[in-house]
């Protein structure tokens, strides 16, 4: 293990690394992102190790297990370098024949390669995807390449340059001041810009100052942070050291939601690492500035990422946010001045030390420097986590990266911004993201889900899920959020029920200016968004859910009904089976009626009907059908014999 | 209860601040649940009051204040899942095993629990048992899924 004491010593180490690794080895690297995992990458990886040593060529393959390459949807993938031949959707069944094949013959397994579904073309290299296309992964493209586990992989790949720079050429003063010009904002989701959060901390006064890395990613539908952390730990942990020697902060803290575990095992093996080659601890690098640093498991609670309630947790506290009549950065935690900032925004700190704040301010928009990392999710063909220069139309991200929506379905609404959120119609998809942009429409960057949805997504639904989830997660400290966001609910709920009443609009409007206006903290805050965004832009729905009883996207449990259609069931008996209530009646060439008395609206029938009879549908708004009678019921077998 | 085990994750942070969450974690994960007895025992050997400690235990979702099942059911309610159909499939899974998201079944053989987001948003809608993920679930296919468990 080399200690690396000087700067000296850091450039030997990383030629010695680079020296030792043959560029044109062939390496097969399986994504271990957490899509690929839960697609099963891990034995994956196993079965090319075997494969490899089966066929004699475990001393010149390499196998590497690499973070997320965020093309979640044609997971497990596998990208076969020095070429960068991209295989999607890999299972065991491939591996020998990409060992055999593509390793020793150099020859392309046709099958495994992406194929555009409207041109019909076929992608070898990861570049030519066009989910990768439009892309800027500046951040995040470094993760394909490297193992998370190995400290050398980040060497290789110009790891710690960034703060070798800083403590070989720049004082503190400087650092702050070339992050303030790159104008980097938060990616958190309030935007702040980082560089005069660093200021105010680094002159505020009292010792010890503290550092604090966000990863208290709650949002559901936004994993970019995990992606970050689980895939290259040592690209946020060098943003944290430049940061805290910009500060004048020793100590820091990795504040990760315990539903990650991977994350925090990734970043305790980097700590580690970092610590034995001497990048962590006392007199880094020999300039004699010292950090130090800890991982903080969070305990599952999504009020707990706000930054008054993070540092509460951190003190072994329940983690309820505070009023914030001073920052954070003034006094924070164990009421010392404190810096936190979130993963992402962390990572991006090496990139603009590198190459320089005028770089960084290049991409992006007027106010939103940089690129942002979204999760791309819901009723989309290219899930994954994308990484775009701030400022790219919306309708660029879901129709040119994410391939736009499956099933031929009408997109009707895009959610940005987690539960504090909202809903941007299809009309505004050209509008520029960024911070403002999004804010204008109602709706907020947040951390950076983009959760799309088709016409089967009832907005009623999406405001009352949003408002289920915040009242669950609200800490029930100040009235207005515990009550406000309590009372909505129930207003959304009655009316998905169809038990809303004329007035329930503005009722829900005006409990939304109070919980927005008077909560503590910005859960509160921010809960009337979903809510008042979906009254903005789908009010019509709303008052077809109060008015006339009807869900117009058939998803309301109490406003639909299943219903066979007689002309199209084929009598053949699956749903019939499958119904778990026995509420399906009929027989071998009799048609099936379901007994709406019986019926728990499950949707198995649906899911399970022949898409080729489709007879299944569900309907609202209008009643059920009488049933034909019982002797208009047989379907005679000729007639279907003819039929086929 | 031997509380040995608690004394043994106690001392591993002899001398930091702010530990307690991170040693009801360790016993959460040691025993599958607080105990009382662990509680107590915590709150003598790290000085804080219990009820700082029962604050901290029913505050935050990693804990239980009652046994666990043996096997855990996450079915993923993120605003992914959500959109493609997550809620069937809660509903179908308490349908089944007679019991609310949060609780465990009377034979201690299942918890389920509601979860916001796995981070694998691309195979929703998504159960996971005992770590294992079942994605792009239909909800014909979850009484199978269950009943191959013990």
């Amino acid at each position: 293990m080399p200690q690396i004491k000087s700067l000296a010593d850091l450039d030997r180490v990383r030629k010695e690394i680079i020296a030792k690794r043959d560029p044109n080895k062939p390496c097969i690297t399986v994504c271990s992102g957490t899509g690929c995992h839960a697609y099963g990458c891990e034995r994956l990886a196993v079965a090319f190790k075997e494969e490899i040593k089966r066929q004699g060529l475990a001393d010149e393959v390499d196998i590497r297990t690499t973070g997320c390459h965020g093309f979640c949807e044609r997971g497990p993938l596998v990208a076969i370098k020095p070429e960068g031949i991209f295989y999607q959707r890999v299972s065991l069944e491939d591996v020998p024949e990409v060992v055999s094949d593509t390793i020793v013959k150099g020859n392309i397994v046709d099958r495994l390669l992406f194929v555009d579904p409207e041109t019909g073309e076929k992608a070898i290299h990861e570049h030519e995807v066009p989910f990768y296309k439009k892309q800027r992964r500046i951040v995040f493209g470094t993760n394909g390449l490297i193992d998370p586990t190995a400290i050398d992989d980040y060497l290789a790949v110009g790891g710690y340059a960034a703060l070798s720079k800083v403590i070989s050429s720049m004082s503190p003063e400087q650092v702050v001041e070339e992050v303030k010009r790159a104008n980097l904002r938060g990616r958190g989701g309030a935007g702040f810009p980082a560089g005069r959060k660093w200021e105010v901390c680094r002159n505020a006064p009292g010792e010890p100052k503290y550092v604090i890395v966000n990863c208290d990613e709650g949002d559901p539908g936004a994993y970019m942070d995990r992606s970050l952390m689980e895939g290259n730990p040592h690209l946020v942990l060098e943003g944290l050291i430049i940061g805290a020697y910009a500060i004048g902060s020793h100590h820091g803290y990795i504040y990760v939601r315990k539903e990650y575990p991977l994350a925090v095992e990734n970043v305790n093996i980097a700590i580690r690492q970092a610590k034995e080659y001497g990048l962590l601890g006392e007199n880094i690098l020999g300039s004699g500035f010292g950090f130090d640093v800890e991982v903080h498991r969070g305990a599952g609670a999504f009020v707990s990422g706000e930054e008054s309630a993070l540092m509460t947790a951190l003190e072994g506290r329940v983690g309820e946010p505070k009023p914030r009549h001073v920052y954070p950065a003034v006094r924070g935690l164990w009421r010392m001045p404190t810096n936190i900032n979130n993963v992402e925004t962390w990572a991006n700190v090496p990139l603009i030390i590198n190459n320089g704040a005028d770089w960084f301010a290049s991409v992006g928009t007027e106010g939103s420097k940089g690129t942002k990392i979204f999760s791309l999710v819901g009723k989309v063909n290219n899930t994954g986590l994308v990484e775009v220069p701030m400022g790219i139309p919306l309708r660029d991200i879901i129709y040119e990266i994410g391939g736009g929506i499956p099933g031929g379905k009408k997109l009707k609404a895009v959610q940005t911004g987690g539960p504090s959120g909202g809903c941007i119609p299809e009309s505004l998809l050209d509008s520029p993201v960024d911070f403002d942009e999004l804010t204008r429409l109602g709706s907020m960057m947040g951390s950076g889900g983009i959760i799309v949805m088709d016409e089967d997504t009832c907005m009623v639904d999406m405001a009352r899920y949003f408002l289920d989830f915040l009242a669950d997660e609200s800490c029930g400290k100040c009235t207005p959020c515990r009550e406000g966001i309590e009372q909505m609910l129930e207003i959304l709920t009655y009316i998905t029920e169809g038990k809303g009443k004329e007035g329930d609009i503005e009722l829900l409007e005006e409990l939304s200016e109070v919980t927005r206006d008077a909560s503590l903290c910005a859960l509160g805050g921010t809960a009337p968004n979903p809510v008042l965004s979906t009254i903005r832009y789908f009010r019509d729905e709303y008052e077809a859910h109060i008015k006339e009883k009807r869900c117009p996207a058939r998803v309301c449990k109490a406003l639909i009904s299943y219903y066979i259609q007689p002309d199209k069931c084929q009598a053949c008996l699956i749903c019939l089976r499958k119904c778990p209530a026995e509420a399906i009646t009929g027989g071998k060439n009799e048609i099936h009626v379901i007994d709406q008395s019986k019926c728990t609206k499950c949707g198995i029938c649906l899911d399970v009907c022949p898409e080729r009879f489709s007879a299944v549908v569900k309907i609202s708004g209008v009643p059920v059908p009488p049933p034909p009678p019982v002797e208009a019921r047989a379907i005679r077998v000729k007639q279907r014999g003819k039929e086929r | 209860m031997d509380v040995t085990k608690v004394d043994e994750i106690v001392a591993k942070y002899q001398g930091k601040q702010g530990i307690l969450i991170q040693v009801l974690q360790d016993i959460q994960a040691e025993y599958n649940w607080l105990p009382e007895e662990a509680l107590k025992q915590v709150s003598k050997r790290l000085k804080v009051p219990l009820s700082q400690a029962y604050s901290i235990a029913s505050f935050y979702k990693a804990f239980s204040l009652t046994p666990r099942g043996r096997h855990l059911i996450n079915v993923c309610l993120g605003t992914a899942c959500h959109v493609r159909g997550g809620p069937k499939i809660m509903d179908k899974v308490e349908e089944l095993l007679g019991i609310k998201g949060g609780e465990t079944t009377p034979d201690q053989k299942f918890t389920l629990q509601r979860v916001n987001c796995l981070g694998c948003c691309a195979l929703g809608p998504v159960m996971v048992v005992d770590g294992e993920y079942h994605g792009r679930l239909l909800v014909s296919k979850v009484e199978k899924i269950l009943k191959g468990y013990e």
